[in-house]
């Protein structure tokens, strides 16, 4: 392995602002990403992820605050200065170019010896498992090819930071799967250190060292993928995390680490993920998975089956209970549609979060 | 049921009917509605096309070819195709580059439309406006020579009109708006990703526009550059009104036009506007010729 991706320390976004139009599209985000790490950047779209990965790549100025690269300030940077390899959502392609120019054109750039560049071309090529289709023009591949094109292109440089962009949005769910693998493998491969953009908490889990949840230009939490599963700190990131059904109510005793709401005509207790106090509006987060059918009584819910799907070795439906609070749940047996039921989830798989923070 | 059975099984034997395998060749009752451009096609353009080629070969006098050989052995006919040229060549050339620089600014603007809407306005208004405009403007006592003077560049008016720059400004008022438009269309056509994708693999400005821009730009830039250039070459109004209808600016329209109605020889003017074709459809060929040397796929990137 010859291509040796340049090292550095780490990358250190310090208060990053971005402000547009009189939007703040970032606010005073801070970030430190050490070399080797893969770092997902997870929110809804126009959460700022895709700013901050612009601003880190030079295509987007900050506004505000710094990003340095250890000692070398870098947000001052024009893009073809900084260096990053960066892979879009569009993958674009350079359509006039072969496969095989297309990898070589940021080693030409440079000035590269053309044999060192047709050497380097070919080993990333065969990093990424394209050998023998150097000479076709992008718009004779496939999409989950021409993602590895990108790719290619995008280490040859031998970056010491990789920048994806969605790279897999454009692409089927099976051959989704397939490439979020081959990233990985690449990453680990070449020893590199990549940002990832992304809006799919399954690709953010199954990829990164670290997550890093934003919304609304904000950093709502930064951990790795088992502690944003386990014990999401806000409302907004266990929205993320799977935690489909968000109950609003107020809090009507504490005990512990445990709080208790009441919701409508029912009470629902759960562990404290943030303090709340008596009295006030708090939220009930709880995923779908950990909502089933049971017996009345503590954290049950009467509620109405609406729909009901089928998904091979269980059922998801969604029902609605008096007070007219939707509820995902999930059953290990067909339900009748209209069916009166009780929804019940044990008390530690419930999150309380406080309304605001 | 056993009588639908047997009524399904039919129609699977019989197959596609005909107005199904017409239609999946393409030929359907919409198909119709392009008899009517057919017919305006074969009306105005064919039919006075056709005869204008018979009429060309029935000189007043002499062989068939005669008319043509007239052209080409009596200068003050056969020069009109090199003065036309020289006007529109470099017309042509100039608002390309002029427009190609301006689209690229234009790309990043919030307000395109009005912008596009302004640069239309000369089209509008038509030839004579403008060439009547200019006239003023660019005339000895015009506001040009006027301020050229009163800033002390120049000590004699400039003569910029009944010449060939008088022509020459007036197609390049002309032409710009429509080669700007078409520029810019195509500017805006490729995928910013791919300028920013050249970005980051370290290509400054100047290469990007080189290696990324322009290889792309090139085939739409050669349709500009056709379409723009037939414009120009059939210049007529702006010769006369703005140039020397009789000396620098006698261009291939004129000389068309004097055979037809101050010689009142048909055949001889329509020879003349077959040579004008045909020099048009050489530089035409010849452009799009060079087309074959470029990358011609889809410049928005690839899919997705």
């Amino acid at each position: 392995m010859t291509i040796a991706l340049q090292k550095f320390d780490e990358l250190r976004l310090e208060q990053v602002r971005r402000e547009f139009g009189g939007l703040n599209a970032l606010k005073d985000v801070t970030l430190t990403v050490k070399r080797g790490e893969f770092i997902a950047l997870l929110g809804p779209s126009g959460c700022g992820k895709s700013t901050t990965l612009n601003c880190i790549a030079g295509l987007l100025p900050v506004t505000g605050g710094s990003i340095w690269l250890d000692k070398r300030r870098i947000d001052t940077l024009r893009p073809e200065e900084r260096g990053f390899g960066m892979v879009f959502q569009s993958y674009a392609l350079f359509p006039h170019l072969t496969v095989k120019q297309n990898v070589g054109f940021g080693l030409k750039m440079r000035g590269v010896p053309k044999a060192e560049i047709s050497r380097k071309v070919d080993e990333a090529l065969a990093l990424v498992r394209l050998t023998g289709q150097a000479q076709k023009l992008p718009g004779q591949l496939s999409g989950g090819q021409q993602q590895r094109v990108a790719i290619a292109r995008a280490i040859v440089i031998e970056p010491p930071l990789v920048l994806m962009d969605e790279p897999l949005s454009n692409l089927d769910a099976k051959l989704r799967l397939e490439m979020r693998a081959e990233i990985r493998r690449i990453h680990n491969t070449l020893g590199a250190t990549t940002i990832y953009v992304t809006h799919d908490q399954d690709e953010a889990l199954s990829l990164a060292d670290r997550i890093v949840v934003l919304k609304d230009g904000v950093i709502r939490q930064v951990g790795t993928p088992n502690e944003l599963y386990e014990k999401p700190a806000h409302i907004d990131v266990a929205d993320f995390m799977g935690f489909r059904n968000r109950i609003k109510g107020r809090v009507i005793r504490q005990a512990g680490a445990s709080a208790t709401l009441a919701v409508g005509g029912s009470e629902v207790t759960g562990i404290m993920r943030s303090s709340v106090q008596d009295g006030s509006e708090a939220y009930a987060a709880i995923r779908a998975d950990d909502l089933m059918t049971g017996e009345p009584g503590q954290n049950a819910f009467a509620a109405r089956i609406e729909t009901i799907e089928y998904r091979g070795r269980e059922f998801v439906g969604t029902a609605r209970t008096s007070d007219g609070i939707d509820l995902v749940f999930r059953s290990d047996h067909a339900v009748a549609l209209g069916a009166n039921v009780h929804l019940r989830a044990a008390p530690e798989r419930v999150l309380v979060f406080s309304e605001a923070m | 049921m056993t009588m639908t059975v047997l009524a399904e099984k039919q129609i699977i034997e019989s197959g596609p009917s005909l107005h199904q395998r017409l239609a999946a060749r393409g030929f359907d009752a919409v198909t119709l509605l392009v008899i009517p451009a057919f017919a305006l096609l074969a009306l105005l353009f064919v039919y006075p096309f056709a005869y204008g080629l018979i009429l060309s070969f029935e000189p007043k006098a002499g062989s068939a070819w005669s008319n043509y050989q007239r052209f080409f052995t009596d200068p003050y006919l056969y020069t009109t195709i090199w003065k036309t040229l020289l006007l529109s060549v470099p017309v042509t050339v100039l608002n390309l580059v002029v427009s190609l620089p301006v689209a690229f600014r234009v790309r990043l603007m919030y307000r395109q439309r009005l912008l596009t809407t302004i640069l239309v306005v000369p089209i509008t208004l038509g030839t004579v406006l403008i060439a009547e405009g200019l006239l003023n403007y660019l005339g000895p006592q015009g506001w040009f020579n006027r301020t050229l003077i009163a800033v002390g560049l120049i000590d004699h008016p400039l003569r910029l009109v009944h010449n060939y720059w008088g022509v020459f400004a007036s197609l390049l008022i002309n032409g710009f708006p429509f080669t700007f438009l078409l520029v810019l269309s195509y500017v805006t056509g490729i995928d910013p990703a791919l300028e920013q994708a050249a970005a980051t693999l370290g290509a400054n400005a100047r290469q990007r526009f080189t290696s990324v821009f322009l290889p792309i730009l090139m085939p739409g830039l050669a349709i500009t550059f056709c379409l723009s250039f037939v414009q120009a070459f059939s210049v007529f109004p702006s010769a006369v009104l703005l140039g020397e209808p009789a000396g620098q600016t006698r261009v291939i329209s004129i000389a068309a036009y004097q055979a037809a109605f101050e010689e009142y020889d048909y055949s001889m003017a329509s020879a003349i506007a077959m040579i004008m074709g045909i020099v048009q459809l050489a530089i035409v060929l010849g452009m799009m010729a060079t087309r074959g040397l470029f990358y011609r796929g889809p410049v928005a990137g690839t899919k997705g």
